[in-house]
């Protein structure tokens, strides 16, 4: 049986797993990503694609800024404007009560010395979202922030990949990880893979595979559930959030209304399938109508759930294995990685071709996830 | 398109598409009515604008979607008509604000 | 007993339906039967009721008159009927969610038949999305229902039953036809023959597909045999039909109305929704539920009978239908396995004799070979106007199935949800990626299943909230 060989293997084909690849083949590294099914398969395929830097965690905002300035430039980097509009991300307060949470999130990113968050009353609010129920009465907004093409932003990276001369390989899930010299053996059914190094981007199943290379991190599973309609005029640009509920709003190129916000339906990782749950997801129905009253009568055109991993603090998971060498993680975006996909595959590249970074990752080192653990 | 081979009689109710009142025959689906109008297409679709009529008449092609009574993209060939019902034509994508 | 719980929850009052229904209700269980339609008989009985009491009963033949019994004792069987019931989603357990009359609401039942019939089998070429265009199915239930026929003489193409049956109901009616544009390929005849002797049993009903036949041919409207090729043209709609025979005559004839068929296939997006295994049925060129030889799914209580187990007919659809209700009594201890058994026995050698003709008739009617290979421009996807040529161009880069050509083209994400894309997507993949048809698989079924509103998912949480309240039972 031949043994194909490389300078790094990504396991998992969503969008993290391309970043990743794309950054270290223009690296120059002989890159491999190892898909169990195929690319955007999972969360990648299943996200709203919101591009948000609003509301970040004070972690993230150093990256987060940073993948935002790349977004903005996302043709220069995979050759496709990936659908990418720049329409803003508001959150909104229904009530007084609801405005003080927003002002103090502005105090504390002012404080920081960051402006990308910015209070608007409630008349710029109707001038930005004429859509929007009369009785809201403020914004949070970031108005460099919007939203991209899922499937169209999946297929630039893949597609920007295999210019660069990525293998990319499907229908091939690792069962068995072994050690060689300095390599990593990576078995896959009949096909074998070495490489010195593993860029673990696999996803909800990520623990799975880190513990294959024995990093036992705890890690969570969301099933985040959406809902898109029927195919409608031009009715709002940007992408709308709430305060208290959970609730993202935005429309398609294609006219669609996409509607998210983090409800979550059932999930089940062995099987690799997730259920929608109604009683749960008509809250989300009813957070839009309230929101939007005019879209009570749009036709849903269908409603589907993303498997995702999801970790205790929220927080992804990026930086090299505490136990495996050559081992790096990139996983556990909890439902906010779609944004960070360009940085993240930066980073990665900083770690394996430098060994450190400039960029502050230090909230995500995988240790946190595990002393825990061990503890117990 | 079609025709309707007998006199509904006591049957005979009056239904409006776009405003204009048109005979209809209780029992039978709104689809059935249009397809009886001099401009049979009941929408232009949201992708192209192209005009569609109604092609199954069995609720599985969805070409039938049609306003009634003010409920939008109902099919119009698993509603039968009630009179005075009223039936508007959809046209493109939907806009709310309308 | 709370009235949104029922024993069994039956998906369709069709024939199969009807009589689950029946036999359910003999055993004692509480029913409930839900319905697109405003009044029982599934397609093949469209308007039973109100058409019986008239004269026009009697040009719609007598397998159509039969329905009257049918639906008379399904509306005293003490079953709850509900019509004009769009089902969206079963959720195990089982939860149903439903809208009626633009309100959403949810019930519960302890099993389920979808007995939700066929569909005819969507047929691509050029200008399929034309007004004027309809399926022969369309326009039969419009005669049943509407009593309307096409204005001017209509020309039909196709192949099977119905378009038989149809232009003689349509002649005793008094509608005209321009012609018949027979899409059966040479050699059919000689192919299907093999499979006769099985459905000697059956000769009555050759006869009467003979019959029609030759009261067609009597009616000396033109017929032109081994149709390949349709393409339809028009300003906004359908102005003229071009056509092309398999020797390669082709002819061009103004038409205001056009009627197409090419057979039916299983309404399996109801069982893919809820998990149910299918496999590929290569007679039928269709994916069939898996079944015990009860009807049951490899969802535990949920069976599917009619149409929807594989194409058989209404003579088939009710014993499969009895059949489960049978298989479902028993399981909710209503009746014992020795009694379901024995009272099977006889459905199930009545089942075998209305399949007999089956293998026959789908031999003879196979669907030609240019149903699944439609011209690079031919709208596939008829919601979101995709071509064959898009999805043969995606086909090929990489090798991704159904589903993730559908994520980057929109294929199949419109509203009829890949009821009519479906198969030719499949077979489009298959084609460009050198695989069986089987393997390529099918789209993966997103609810709802019927495009419910916003406002109504909306009010249903409110009822489901208030459920969460009431203690569990």
């Amino acid at each position: 049986m031949s043994t194909e060989a490389f300078d790094v293997a990504v396991v998992g084909g969503g969008l993290h797993g391309l970043s990743a690849a794309l950054h270290l083949a223009r690296a120059g590294r002989r890159v491999a990503v190892i898909e169990r099914r195929w690319t955007g398969r999972h969360a990648s395929g299943a996200t709203a694609a919101g591009v948000r830097t609003l509301g970040r965690d004070i972690a993230e905002i150093p990256i987060s800024l940073e993948a935002m300035a790349m977004w903005h430039k996302i043709a220069d980097i995979v050759g496709d404007p990936c659908g990418f509009h720049a329409h803003g991300q508001l959150r909104v307060a229904e009530t007084a009560e609801h405005m003080p949470a927003l002002l103090q999130r502005e105090a504390k990113i002012r404080a920081l010395g960051c402006t990308h968050e910015e209070i608007i009353d409630a008349a710029e609010l109707r001038r930005l979202v004429p859509a929007l129920s009369p009785h809201c009465v403020g914004a949070l907004v970031a108005r460099r922030d919007g939203a991209a093409d899922p499937h169209r932003t999946i297929l630039a990276f893949r597609r920007a990949c295999e210019a660069e001369n990525v293998a990319i390989v499907e229908d091939c899930g690792v069962e068995a990880v072994d050690r060689q010299g300095n390599d990593w053996l990576l078995v896959c059914g009949q096909r074998r893979f070495r490489a010195p190094v593993v860029v673990n981007a696999a996803g909800a199943w990520a623990a799975r595979l880190a513990a294959l290379f024995g990093d036992e991190i705890t890690l969570g599973v969301r099933a985040s559930m959406m809902i898109v309609t029927e195919r409608l005029a031009p009715l709002l640009a940007p992408v709308v959030s709430v305060v208290g509920r959970a609730l993202s709003f935005k429309q398609s190129d294609q006219g669609t209304l996409v509607i998210g916000g983090g409800l979550q339906g059932a999930a089940d990782l062995d099987r690799e399938r997730s259920s929608v749950n109604f009683s749960e997801l008509a809250k989300g129905a009813r957070a839009a109508s309230d929101l939007f009253p005019a879209v009570r009568g749009v036709r849903i055109a269908r409603c589907w759930t993303g498997i995702e991993a999801q970790t205790r603090d929220h927080l992804p998971v990026i930086g090299a294995s505490p136990n495996a060498p050559g081992l790096f993680h990139a996983f556990g975006f909890s439902g906010h990685g779609f944004q960070l996909v360009p940085v993240v595959g930066a980073i990665l590249t900083d770690l394996v071709v430098e060994g450190t970074t400039r960029r502050e990752i230090a909230a995500f080192a995988p240790r946190r996830l595990m002393q825990e653990r061990v503890a117990a | 398109m079609f025709r309707k081979l007998h006199d509904p009689g006591a049957q005979a109710i009056t239904i409006f598409i776009d405003g204009r009142p048109v005979p209809a025959e209780l029992g039978e689906s709104v689809a059935a009515v249009l397809l009886r109008q001099p401009e049979a297409w009941c929408r232009t679709t949201p992708v192209s604008e192209s005009p569609r009529a109604p092609y199954c008449m069995m609720g599985v092609c969805f070409e039938c979607l049609v306003e009634v009574d003010g409920l939008a993209s109902v099919q119009g060939c698993l509603t039968p008509v009630r009179s005075g019902m009223r039936i508007a034509r959809q046209q493109g994508p939907r806009s709310l604000s309308a | 007993m709370n009235v949104n719980e029922t024993d069994l929850l039956i998906v369709g009052a069709g024939p199969a339906g009807m009589a689950a229904a029946v036999t359910a209700r003999r055993h004692g269980l509480s029913v409930r039967v839900l319905d697109d339609q405003p009044a029982p008989g599934g397609q093949i009985w469209r308007a039973i009721e109100t058409v019986a009491a008239t004269p026009r009963l009697a040009r719609l033949g007598e397998s159509y008159r039969a329905g009257a019994d049918r639906a008379s004792a399904f509306r005293s069987c003490g079953a709850l009927y509900e019509p004009e019931s769009q089902l969206w989603q079963i959720e195990p357990g089982f939860r149903a969610f439903l809208t009626q009359q633009g309100k959403a609401r949810s019930v519960t039942a302890r099993a389920v038949i979808l007995a939700t019939g066929a569909q005819e089998r969507p047929v691509p070429f050029p200008g399929w999305t034309l007004p004027g265009v309809l399926t022969v199915g369309a326009a039969q239930i419009l005669l049943k229902t509407a009593d309307s026929v096409p204005t001017s003489p209509v020309w039909i193409a196709g192949c099977g039953p119905l378009p038989l049956l149809y232009m003689t109901q349509l002649l005793a009616a008094g509608g005209r036809i321009a012609g018949f544009l027979d899409t059966t390929p040479r050699g059919r005849i000689g192919a299907a023959l093999r499979h006769l002797p099985k459905g000697l049993g059956r000769l009555a009903d050759l006869a009467k597909g003979l019959s029609w036949s030759l009261a067609l041919k009597r009616a000396g409207f033109p017929i032109i045999h081994h149709v390949a090729e349709l393409r339809a043209e028009g300003a906004g709609r359908l102005e003229s039909l071009h056509y092309r025979t398999q020797d390669g005559r082709e002819g061009e004839v103004t038409a205001e109305v056009l009627l197409v068929h090419e057979g039916v296939v299983p309404n399996i997006h109801a069982p893919l929704a809820l998990g149910c295994a299918v496999s590929w049925h290569a007679g039928q060129h269709c994916y069939v539920p898996e079944l015990d030889s009860w009807g049951e799914t490899s969802q535990v209580n949920v069976f599917v009978a009619g149409d929807g187990a594989g194409i058989g007919g209404a003579e088939a659809a009710e014993p499969r239908g009895r059949i489960a209700a049978l298989r479902v009594a028993a399981r909710l201890g209503k009746l014992g396995e020795g009694e379901a058994e024995s009272a099977a026995r006889s459905e199930r050698s009545r089942l075998a004799r209305a399949l007999a003709l089956r293998p026959f008739l789908d031999a003879l009617y196979a669907p030609r070979p240019q149903v699944f290979a439609p011209a690079d421009e031919t709208l596939v996807c008829r919601c979101e106007e995709v071509t064959a040529g898009e999805l043969r161009a995606r086909a090929v880069q990489g090798r991704p199935g159904p589903n993730q050509i559908k994520a980057f083209t929109r294929a199949g994400m419109g509203p009829c949800q890949g009821r009519q894309c479906g198969y030719t997507m499949a077979h489009i993949v298959a084609a460009a990626q050198n695989r069986p048809v089987e393997e390529v698989g099918f789209y993966r079924i997103r609810p709802p299943l019927k495009p419910v509103t916003l406002g109504e998912l909306a009010s249903l949480g409110e009822l489901a909230s208030l459920d969460e309240r009431e203690p569990a039972a």
